[in-house]
């Protein structure tokens, strides 16, 4: 049996980091029955550990509840947790297209935020009914009714209806079932048509395989049913349709309207598409569902074992990784500073520390990391068009024509206090300021950044110039035409490419300055003086020396105890292990990861 | 005589009156010591290592510690009567004392001297009565002079530490100080720059940031000052840290760099005979007990294979300024020179002005004496 329309109700929650997302969804659950408090782990629904931490949600998830309303019906809410992150921006709209409404949980102290912001506003370009929740409303702090009118003032939705939580100790919790019934529309669909289904997300489980997580728009999903992908072309045969409570419940359909899980013996997720229409395949649909797009890697970085015995191991390790992640690409490269490793695409920055955090942690991995880069297109003189991930790939300047790079819009929302600095910051960065309102102590700013300015550490001087109070989101606007040069890093004349990188003609000077210093601090004296130069093409724009070693020794032979001096010897020699031979320069390992970390310190 | 393999025999005394804040050599502070139980314990010891090494020549004996000036002579002369009943001593068999340069000890140095002591090692450690304060020394500069002045009148060879390139030490404080310590006529020297080392008083002090060492620079400086200085004054660095005239080198110390055989006889004690390393037990009772349980106070007792003969060969020769006899290192590790470093890399050492060398010797420069364990580092294979 299929729920009936006019008792589902599909909704997701928005919510920026710490304002009580996932405490309210575990509240919803328990109230509902979904598990008992023993069963409730700390925040059910993020299951990476790297989710727990960083209180992000990676993929998309949904639970089933059924309550009983005051009005006596037993109603089938079924809730979707998305991604709280722009690099998922595309994720996150699959999961809002599935919903028809959705919770604006907003903290009572904090009030909204840019990435609340950023997300709303894809709700409501959904046309979703948004149920405004107040949440935190008993620390001593809170101030709902400012909260209220900011929600007004800046999203323009009447906070009328808005209800009053603390997800902490419970209270209102009932009323937020109440208001999801009363507020959000049921979903329309037919039940007779022929199967449309859209594929939310999915991922690898290693008892199920591959797990796909659908919405039915019309028709229905039945086990033995033969299903077709419409956009990847392939046919599978479902073998197991069932709900999360939020543990699995095999049930033996999903009708319209509804959310829940199929496997059909997929073994990779590459083999799904996110956005994907699912059909009948002897029976399809005329129309696929509107929105599928091929998700694109945005940024770009080399990932190096450290140790360069690890080499397989880490192509091992991404390929299991992409198993469940297929929004990332890996291909082989090589480096003559870093030996063999793999050029990698993520989604964003988030998405790359992400993946990088995982190899390190659960595949016991130790990486390098090269600066992240972005995609740049350039028309070469020839006529021909390329794309450039790899700033090692540059071509002669003299063959390109142009080059262009990818643009976003930057919403910041920042207590005015750090406006003026930050301000600063986006103008340093090649900014175009777009917009800038004021909303009671706030300042929501819009600007227009080179994505490149932005991956180099842009994020981490807005946290630091903001004491970490300013929120920052953005979309992609496009490719656009840019005076961009390949600067190279030479220590001891020997140019190293993990280091070079594309930058903007005017901010090359003081990227190269500031390089040149950084590894002046970074590389340990020799016994020779090691020039550090930074240059594009053939000119030198920035120099740094380091001076020669002067003294390394030990003063004392401590008697006869050669044991001693022998242990000395071999901790300088493991040291030097560690260390990349460039020509005759040793580089730690540390230096490039510090390197190309940057911004801490300026 | 001359045939037989030459052998160092070293004492170990491991007991102070207080212990030093920079000073981590195996030194205990005990209200009551059985000096006849030592004694005895030391001997035993000692007759241990010459059943094991039967027709050496003796080319030196040095009673180290710990303070081995707080030993009555008496004791000391049974011990190098002993060595002298197991071995033969050279003819000119140089026995060191270490000894604190205080009155007391002072007092001991005739004693010392009928017991056999030809040579005698002073801590005088600085000439200047803050940082002796400072680095916890029991003695003042006009104490340690006079001890100074005493141990000239008895022992034919004198020489005495300092430490340098201490806290808040200028070049020109340092200059002046060594300027004075080249006018006393003493024909070796043993010039330390002051080393922070672990689980000492001092390395808690620094950790906590409350002693401030010169920076590289400046110890660059007045380690450069000290070799021109001593060599200029007829005491040429021999050593990393060592400064003899002519022919008043250490010969007991040079055992070690040259990597021939020595026995280290006594608490902490280490040795290096028959391609085996040595060391006693640390702590004081502990000796005496393994002394009294096995009869020896070995702790550890580890054949050593030719490579790591050869690591230690290399490590230890480089510091002279002679540098490493190819010929002698081969003999006494059964590995050439050349199989020991990384030859690429020697190549470049010289290229660099670091070390010079040739077939039958390999040899740190000037240049390079100052980044001996960076040089060591990139030489070694």
């Amino acid at each position: 049996m299929t729920a009936s329309l006019s008792q589902i109700r599909n909704f997701s929650i928005i919510a920026h980091i710490d304002h009580g997302k996932s405490t309210l969804a575990d509240r919803l659950i328990q109230q509902t029955g979904g598990l008992t408090a023993r069963e409730m782990s700390e925040q059910v629904l993020d299951n990476m550990d790297i989710e727990k931490e960083r209180g992000i949600t990676i993929k998309s998830q949904t639970v089933r509840l059924d309550y009983t309303a005051s009005d006596g019906k037993v109603y089938v809410l079924n809730l979707m947790d998305t991604p709280g992150h722009v690099d998922f921006a595309y994720e996150v709209s699959r999961s809002l297209a599935a919903c028809e409404g959705a919770l604006l949980v907003v903290d009572a102290a904090q009030g909204v935020e840019a990435q609340t912001l950023a997300n709303v506003y894809q709700s409501i370009e959904h046309d979703h009914i948004i149920v405004p929740v107040i949440n935190k409303v008993d620390l001593p702090a809170a101030e709902p009714e400012r909260v209220k009118a900011q929600i007004e003032d800046v999203i323009g939705i009447s906070t009328d209806d808005a209800v009053m939580t603390s997800a902490k100790t419970g209270l209102g919790i009932g009323d937020v079932l109440e208001a999801i019934v009363k507020f959000i529309p049921p979903p329309k669909g037919d039940f007779d048509a022929p199967l449309k289904a859209m594929l939310v997300d999915s991922w690898y489980d290693p008892y199920l395989g591959v797990v796909i997580l659908v919405r039915v728009i019309d028709g229905k999903l039945v086990k033995g049913q033969e299903i077709m992908m419409m956009a990847a072309g392939t046919k599978h045969l479902v073998d197991r349709v069932g709900v999360f409570r939020p543990k699995i419940e095999v049930i033996d359909a999903l009708g319209p309207g509804e959310i829940g899980f199929i496997t059909a013996q997929i073994k990779e997720v590459a083999q799904t598409n996110v956005g994907d229409t699912i059909t009948d395949a002897k029976k399809p649909t005329a129309h696929a569902l509107p929105g599928f797009k091929e998700v694109q890697p945005v940024v770009f970085c080399g990932l190096f074992p450290v140790d360069a015995a690890e080499f397989e191991k880490l192509r091992d390790s991404l390929g299991r990784l992409r198993l469940n992640d297929a929004s990332f690409s890996f291909e082989t490269e090589s480096s003559a500073a870093l030996g063999f490793g793999f050029r990698c695409g993520f989604l964003g920055l988030l998405h790359l520390e992400i993946i990088q955090e995982r190899l390190t942690r659960e595949y016991d991995l130790d990486l390098i990391t090269t600066a992240p880069s972005v995609v740049y297109k350039m028309l070469l003189r020839d006529g021909r068009e390329i794309e450039l991930h790899n700033p090692s790939d540059m071509p002669d300047p003299s063959t390109i024509e142009l080059i262009e790079e990818p643009w976003i819009e930057a919403t910041i929302f920042t207590p005015d206090e750090y406006l003026g600095s930050i301000l600063k910051l986006c103008q340093d960065r090649r900014g175009i300021q777009k917009n800038l309102t004021y909303v009671g102590g706030r300042a929501q700013i819009t600007y227009e950044l080179p994505l490149n300015e932005v991956v180099f550490d842009f994020y981490d001087r807005l946290k630091s110039i903001s004491r970490g109070y300013a929120s920052f989101d953005y979309h992609q606007i496009g490719h656009r035409e840019g005076d961009l040069v390949k600067m190279s890093i030479m220590v001891n004349a020997e140019p190293v490419d993990a280091l070079s990188m594309i930058v903007h003609r005017g901010a090359a000077e003081a990227r190269g300055r500031h390089m040149c210093e950084r590894m002046k601090d970074l590389i340990p004296r020799h016994l020779f003086k090691i020039p550090i130069q930074a240059a594009i093409g053939g000119k030198v724009i920035a120099r740094e020396t380091i001076a020669a070693m002067r003294k390394d020794v030990t003063a004392k032979c401590y008697g006869g105890d050669i044991s001693r001096k022998k242990k000395l010897l071999d901790k300088q020699k493991e040291g030097k292990k560690r260390m990349r031979q460039y020509g005759s320069v040793d580089i730690p390992q540390e230096a490039f990861i510090a390197a190309l970390r940057m911004g801490d310190d300026k | 005589m001359p045939d037989l393999e030459p052998l160092a025999v070293y004492i170990h005394w491991p007991f102070c009156v207080s212990k030093c804040p920079y000073c981590d050599f195996n030194s205990h502070v005990r209200a009551t010591i059985d000096e006849a139980g030592w004694r005895d314990a030391l001997l035993a010891d000692l007759a241990f290592e010459a059943a094991l090494l039967p027709g050496r020549r003796v080319t030196s004996i040095f009673f180290g510690g710990g303070t081995p000036s707080l030993m009555d002579p008496a004791t000391t002369g049974a011990v190098i009567d002993a060595v002298a009943r197991h071995w033969s001593l050279d003819a000119d068999c140089e026995i060191t004392l270490e000894a604190n340069p205080n009155s007391v000890e002072a007092a001991r140095f005739a004693g010392y001297a009928r017991a056999g002591f030809g040579r005698v090692s002073l801590g005088l450690q600085a000439l200047d009565d803050a940082a002796l304060k400072q680095l916890g020394r029991a003695h003042s500069v006009r104490e340690g002079l006079a001890a100074l002045d005493i141990a000239q009148a008895h022992f034919g060879r004198v020489s005495f530490d300092l430490i340098y390139d201490r806290p808040g030490q200028t070049r020109a404080a340092w200059e002046a100080e060594l300027a004075r310590a080249l006018g006393f006529g003493t024909e070796h020297l043993s010039l330390y720059q002051l080393t922070i080392e672990p689980s000492t008083a001092f390395a808690r002090l620094h950790a906590d940031g409350k002693l401030v060492l010169p920076d590289a620079d400046t110890s660059a400086d007045l380690f450069e000052l000290t070799q021109a200085m001593t060599a200029a004054a007829g005491l040429p660095a021999y050593e990393v840290s060592n400064h003899a005239r002519p022919g008043a080198a250490s010969r007991h110390n040079l055992a070690y760099w040259r990597y021939d055989d020595y026995i280290g006889v006594g608490p902490g004690a280490h040795g290096r005979r028959l391609a085996t390393a040595t060391e006693r037990h640390k702590k004081p009772e502990n000796w005496i007990s393994a002394l009294a349980a096995t009869g020896s106070g070995l702790n550890v007792e580890a054949p050593l294979d030719a490579e790591t003969r050869a690591t230690e060969a290399l490590l230890m020769g480089l510091r002279l300024a002679h540098g490493i006899d190819a010929a002698h290192f081969a003999a006494r590790t059964g590995r050439t020179l050349e199989a020991t470093i990384d030859t690429a890399a020697r190549d470049r050492l010289v290229a660099q002005g670091m070390i010079e060398a040739r077939t039958d010797r390999l040899q740190l420069t000037p240049q390079g004496r100052p980044v001996v364990n960076a040089v060591l580092a990139a030489l070694h294979r």
